[in-house]
């Protein structure tokens, strides 16, 4: 190797890891300055952890019942994230082998609502909302999860190869209804594309915050999002508390994260390519 | 086969989900939004019709027009470097020589699953200018004597937003860039190289070329996701004379906040207007060259 090609390649990797570094330094910085008291904080800068974790997060859950909105997003990201992938498999299902009349025209007006902004009908759904008497409750946060075109296009895209007609021939011969074939052969071979979707259905989910917002006004109910936006103005000068509550916001992103970023990764990839 | 019985009719029952409920939690709110756009609600009394007022209002609107001006910069000072950035190390990272690829996917990719409403938060404490990390850093580093006081200054406002932003999706289009190239057939790459061209050339004049079909959508989508920018800018503020708003905080603050939920439902519209607009302007502009 010649002695340019040795410099390319050592400033390439220094740019590699010079952005590498601008990814994690927040979160580092972050971790860190929730040990310290607002004094610290305030007065100088921190490179090591301190001693006031814990005075930090007293302080934080004395006010902000955060571990409720962690345990109210994961229940909602959880049953958000089943709804939206069993149903969003059924109609993509439906899509790949179902040969009906005006298919392909549903499957475009399908796809053009993607297209739409998501936050036109927000009013519309707020007094929609309102109308069913269903302000304050789950219901529809659970209801607008219901297959979104984006999973129904990755399943149908997989479901096109991986779900062999003749298959589901020999399930209708052994006198199987067409739920129960799709219930108990198809829902297996596409296991991996539901997996894939799943993990994008409950970030999404997870990250929830407008709706939520709008519609629910009890504290025991809000998620997780809604209440780290609060504690800005809730805990005004207090930051080591506001650094604590986004701390607890972020690590289980982190575990989440370190489990299953090669399927992350790969379902952006096939997300985009097939687009 | 003789059995063979139609079932394709079912078809309709497997995709009735879908369609039930876009229609229940999409386009019902949809229409009702416009309807509620002709009308005068404060959420509390019954809404009363008013005719094409909050349009004529909305046309009059310098603040509509100022979010408008903010969004589509901040969209700008956001997408620009985001997109070189994920290229570059797309290119990067698509070289031979490199280890350690997938760590540095990973942690280019990580900024993109935390909520955007941590990272306003998050990034909002980092700069303000007393007490903010970013500052203490500045100055321990003698890059300046004086603390900044970045949210009083409106370009500051708008380009901390634009960062946020930017960090925070590079990682995602970086990794559509890669599985872009990765799809590129091998065979193109050894028949350059055999042909004698130089990495360089074959970044350029072969894998930037082949990759533009990706780009383009990305460019596009971004256009729709970018142009509706709220979370992260809404927890870093409204900047000085309200320089840093977006046009969704906007149409929040108007109808959450101040509860004129009527013409709340005419910004949405307007903001729909102007995503349509800007996303076919892209789509045409992107097109011109083929």
């Amino acid at each position: 190797m010649s002695v340019r090609v040795v410099l390319t390649r050592t400033f390439l990797y220094l740019i590699l890891i010079a952005v590498a570094v601008t990814c994690l330094v927040p979160f580092y910085s972050m971790l860190i300055t929730a040990t310290h008291s607002n004094s610290e904080i305030a007065r100088k800068l921190l490179l090591v952890p301190g001693d006031q974790l814990n005075e930090n997060y007293q302080r934080l859950i004395a006010s902000a019942n955060i571990w409720r909105g962690l345990a109210n997003t994961a229940f909602l990201a959880v049953a958000g994230t089943i709804i939206n992938v069993y149903t969003s498999t059924l109609v993509g299902y439906g899509f790949s082998k179902y040969r009906f009349r005006g298919r392909n025209a549903l499957f475009m007006c399908m796809l053009a609502t993607m297209m739409v902004p998501g936050q036109l009908g927000i009013i519309g759904f707020y007094k929609l909302v309102e109308t069913l008497h269903m302000l304050n409750t789950y219901w529809p946060l659970l209801l607008n999860s219901i297959a979104h075109a984006f999973g129904v296009f990755m399943v149908k895209q997989f479901a096109d190869d991986a779900v062999p007609t003749e298959l589901i021939e020999s399930g209708r011969i052994d006198g199987c209804g067409e739920f129960q074939i799709f219930n108990r052969i198809v829902l297996s071979l596409l296991g991996p594309v539901m997996a894939t979707y799943a993990i994008f259905a409950f970030i999404g989910k997870w990250n929830d915050f407008l709706t939520p917002m709008i519609i629910l006004f009890d504290n025991n109910l809000q998620t997780l999002p809604v209440m780290i936006a609060s504690l800005k103005s809730q805990f005004t000068s207090d930051f080591g508390a506001q650094y604590v509550g986004i701390a607890i916001s972020v690590i289980p992103i982190i575990v989440f994260f370190s489990a299953m970023s090669r399927r992350i990764k790969s379902g952006v990839a096939a997300g985009a390519v097939k687009g | 086969m003789k059995n063979k019985v139609n079932k394709s009719a079912y078809g309709y029952l497997f995709i009735s989900p879908f369609f039930i409920g876009y229609a229940l939690m999409g386009l019902v709110p949809i229409l009702y939004t416009l309807y509620l756009s002709f009308t005068k609600w404060d959420g509390f009394t019954a809404p009363v019709y008013v005719g094409l007022a909050n349009y004529k209002r909305l046309i009059h609107d310098t603040f509509f027009f100022q979010t408008i001006g903010n969004t589509l910069i901040i969209w700008i000072m956001s997408i620009v470097p985001q997109l070189i950035l994920a290229l570059v190390l797309a290119l990067i990272l698509n070289e031979k020589f490199v280890k350690g690829k997938h760590f540095f996917r990973a942690v280019f990719y990580f900024p993109n699953l935390v909520s955007t409403v941590t990272l306003g938060v998050l990034f909002a404490l980092m700069f303000d200018w007393q007490t903010g990390s970013v500052n203490k850093m500045l100055m321990h580093l003698g890059i300046i004597s004086e603390p900044v006081y970045w949210f009083n200054s409106p370009w500051w406002s708008r380009a901390i937003a634009a960062a946020v932003t930017c960090w925070q999706y590079f990682g995602f289009n970086l990794i559509v860039f890669i599985a872009g190239m990765q799809s590129i057939s091998k065979d193109v790459f050894e028949a350059a190289e055999v042909d004698g061209a130089t990495k360089k050339q074959i970044s350029w004049y072969i894998t930037l070329p082949l990759l533009r079909r990706v780009f383009i959508f990305t460019l596009i989508t971004s256009v729709i996701g970018g142009l509706q920018l709220f979370d992260g800018p809404l927890m870093l503020g409204d900047g000085p004379g309200n320089t840093s708003r977006t046009m969704i905080m906007y149409l929040y603050e108007t109808s959450f906040k101040a509860f004129d939920y009527s013409y709340g439902a005419a910004i949405a519209y307007g903001i729909f207007v102007i995503i349509m607009a800007a996303t076919a302007i892209t789509n045409s502009l992107t097109r011109q060259k083929e």
